[in-house]
C-alpha cells in the first residue's frame, strides 16, 4: 500500500480458520482499497465463501487480523452490530425477510439500526428499489417474486444502510441463467459509482469487466492476485490454469 | 336440565371465574414463556442454562405439585404475602410458560439461519433480529401446537378448586351438598369447557389462515 493516511477498506492479515480438522483458510493475506472492485474465484471449497462472510464476522477466524476501514473487528455484540451495519452483504440465497414486503425488506435496519425515521426510510428505499429496476414490486413479499427480483432487492435492502464496502457472497449463484445478467447489471452499476467490492463468484464475464483485481483461491490459500487481464490471459500458477482450463473450455 | 337452569347462577360465576383465570395465566404465560424461549437461543451461555434449568423443572413437576408449593410451601418463606388466586395464577403461569417456551422454540427452529445471519449482516442486535425478524416468522408455524397448550391451560385451571380458589371445577361439591344429581352437573360443566375451548379453535383457524397469505 503506498498512502499510509489511508488505511485499506478490508486488510486480511495471516488468517487461519479450521472446521474441526480441516484447515479452510490458510494464511491468508488481502487489501481491498477503497473503491476497488476485487472479484475471488476459485473452485468450490477452496475456502472464498468463507473468506467473505469472515470479513464481517458470520465465521469467526482462529487467528490473524481482519480489519475494516481500520479498525479490528470486535468480538460479537454492539460494537460488531456497529461494524456490521456499515458492511452490505448480499448471499447466493438472498435470505430476504419472508414476512415483510419488499420496501419492508429495505426499510427495516435504516429505522431500528440506524434510527431514520421511517417516511425518509421509505422514500431512500423506494428510490434504491427505482435504481435496481424493481419499484413497482415493491409491496410483493419476496416469495412472490422471481429469483433475479429478490436478489436485487436484497442488494437494494444491503445499499439502504450506506456501506461503506459491500460483500457479494455468489450472488447469482442461485440463480436460473436467464436471471443471472439483471443482478450483474446492477453490481456493475455500483462498481462503475465507485463502491467498494469484494465479489466472490463463478462470472468469469463480471470478474473481466467489472473488477480491479482477481484473487484466485485453491485448498484454502490465496494463490494469485493480479489484474483480471493478467489472470485471464497469463496465470501464473498450475492450479489457476488448470481451474481456467475447466470452465472455459465449455 | 333441572340440575343446570335451577343453578344458573352456581355455573355462570364458576365458569366466569375459569375463564377469568384462563385469560390472566395465558396472557402472563405466552409473555414469559416466550421470554424463556429467547434465552434459550440465546448466544450468552449463562441465559441458555437459565432457560433450560426453567423448563426441565418446571415442565417435569406435575401441576398439583406447582399448586402446593404456591398455596402451602411458599407463605412459610415469608417473602410476600398472596392470595389463593394469585397464587393459583402464579402456579399457572409459571407451570404453562415451560410449555409455552418449548413452542416457541420449536418455531424459532423452522426458520431458516439465512433470516438470522441476513439480519446480523445488516448490524441489527440479537434482540432486534429476534422481535423484528425471527419470533415473527417462528409465531405463524406454530399457532396449532401454541392453540393446543393453551386448551391444556383452560382445562388445568380446575386443579385450582383443590386449593380453594373457586371457579368450575368446584360445581360438583356445591351440588353435591344440594342432593343435585352430580353425573348430569359434571356433563353440563363438561360441555361448558367444550363451549368455551371451541373460540380458542375458532382464533387457531383465523390466525391460521392469515398467516399463511402471508408467506
Amino acid at each position: 500500500m503506498t498512502a499510509a493516511s489511508a488505511p485499506p477498506m478490508i486488510r486480511v492479515a495471516g488468517v487461519d480458520k479450521f472446521f474441526g480438522p480441516l484447515h479452510v483458510l490458510k494464511n491468508v493475506q488481502l487489501e481491498v482499497p477503497k473503491g476497488q472492485v476485487v472479484v475471488v474465484l476459485g473452485p468450490s471449497g477452496s475456502g472464498k465463501s468463507t473468506l467473505c462472510r469472515t470479513i464481517n464476522r458470520l465465521e469467526p477466524i482462529d487467528s490473524g487480523v481482519i480489519e475494516v476501514d481500520g479498525q479490528p473487528l470486535p468480538a460479537e455484540g454492539k460494537e460488531l452490530a456497529r461494524l456490521r451495519a456499515d458492511v452490505g452483504m448480499v448471499f447466493q440465497s438472498f435470505n430476504l425477510f419472508a414476512h415483510k414486503t419488499i420496501v419492508e425488506n429495505v426499510m427495516l435496519a435504516p429505522v431500528k439500526v440506524r434510527k431514520t425515521p421511517a417516511a425518509d426510510a421509505r422514500k431512500t428505499a423506494m428510490e434504491l428499489l427505482e435504481r435496481v429496476g424493481i419499484a413497482n414490486q415493491a409491496d410483493k413479499f419476496p416469495a412472490q417474486l422471481s429469483g433475479g427480483q429478490q436478489q436485487r432487492a436484497a442488494i437494494a435492502r444491503a445499499l439502504a444502510m450506506k456501506p461503506k464496502v459491500m460483500l457479494f457472497d455468489e450472488p447469482t449463484s442461485a440463480l436460473d441463467p436467464e436471471m443471472v445478467q439483471e443482478v450483474l447489471d446492477v453490481m456493475t452499476g455500483l462498481a462503475k459509482d465507485g463502491m467498494t467490492m469484494l465479489v466472490v463468484t463463478h462470472e468469469m464475464g463480471f470478474a473481466r469487466k467489472a473488477a480491479d483485481r482477481v484473487i484466485f483461491m485453491s485448498d484454502g490459500e490465496v494463490v494469485e492476485d493480479s489484474t483480471p487481464e493478467a489472470f485471464f490471459s497469463a496465470p501464473k500458477s498450475n492450479r489457476a490454469k488448470d481451474f481456467l482450463g475447466k470452465i472455459l473450455t465449455h | 336440565m333441572s340440575v343446570l337452569t335451577n343453578n344458573l347462577d352456581l355455573f355462570l360465576r364458576a365458569f366466569g371465574q375459569t375463564l377469568q383465570l384462563f385469560a390472566v395465566s395465558a396472557v402472563l404465560s405466552l409473555v414469559l414463556g416466550t421470554l424463556l424461549a429467547a434465552l434459550r437461543v440465546s448466544p450468552v451461555p449463562v441465559f441458555r442454562g437459565v432457560g433450560t434449568t426453567y423448563v426441565t423443572v418446571v415442565r417435569n413437576t406435575p401441576l398439583t405439585l406447582v399448586f402446593v408449593f404456591f398455596v402451602f410451601a411458599y407463605p412459610l418463606l415469608e417473602i410476600l404475602k398472596i392470595d389463593e388466586y394469585t397464587a393459583a395464577v402464579v402456579a399457572l403461569t409459571l407451570y404453562t410458560a415451560a410449555f409455552v417456551c418449548e413452542v416457541v422454540r420449536s418455531g424459532i427452529n423452522t426458520v431458516p439461519v439465512g433470516q438470522a445471519e441476513a439480519s446480523r449482516a445488516l448490524g441489527l442486535t440479537f434482540t432486534q433480529m429476534l422481535g423484528n425478524v425471527v419470533l415473527p416468522q417462528a409465531l405463524r408455524s406454530v399457532v396449532p401446537p401454541m392453540t393446543s397448550t393453551m386448551i391444556a391451560l383452560l382445562k388445568n385451571t380446575t386443579v385450582a378448586s383443590g386449593f380453594a380458589v373457586f371457579q368450575a371445577g368446584n360445581i360438583r361439591e356445591t351440588l353435591a351438598d344440594q342432593g343435585d344429581n352430580v353425573l348430569i352437573g359434571l356433563l353440563w360443566v363438561a360441555l361448558g369447557f367444550v363451549i368455551l375451548v371451541m373460540p380458542l379453535t375458532y382464533v387457531q383457524q383465523v390466525f391460521e389462515k392469515r398467516w399463511s397469505v402471508a408467506r
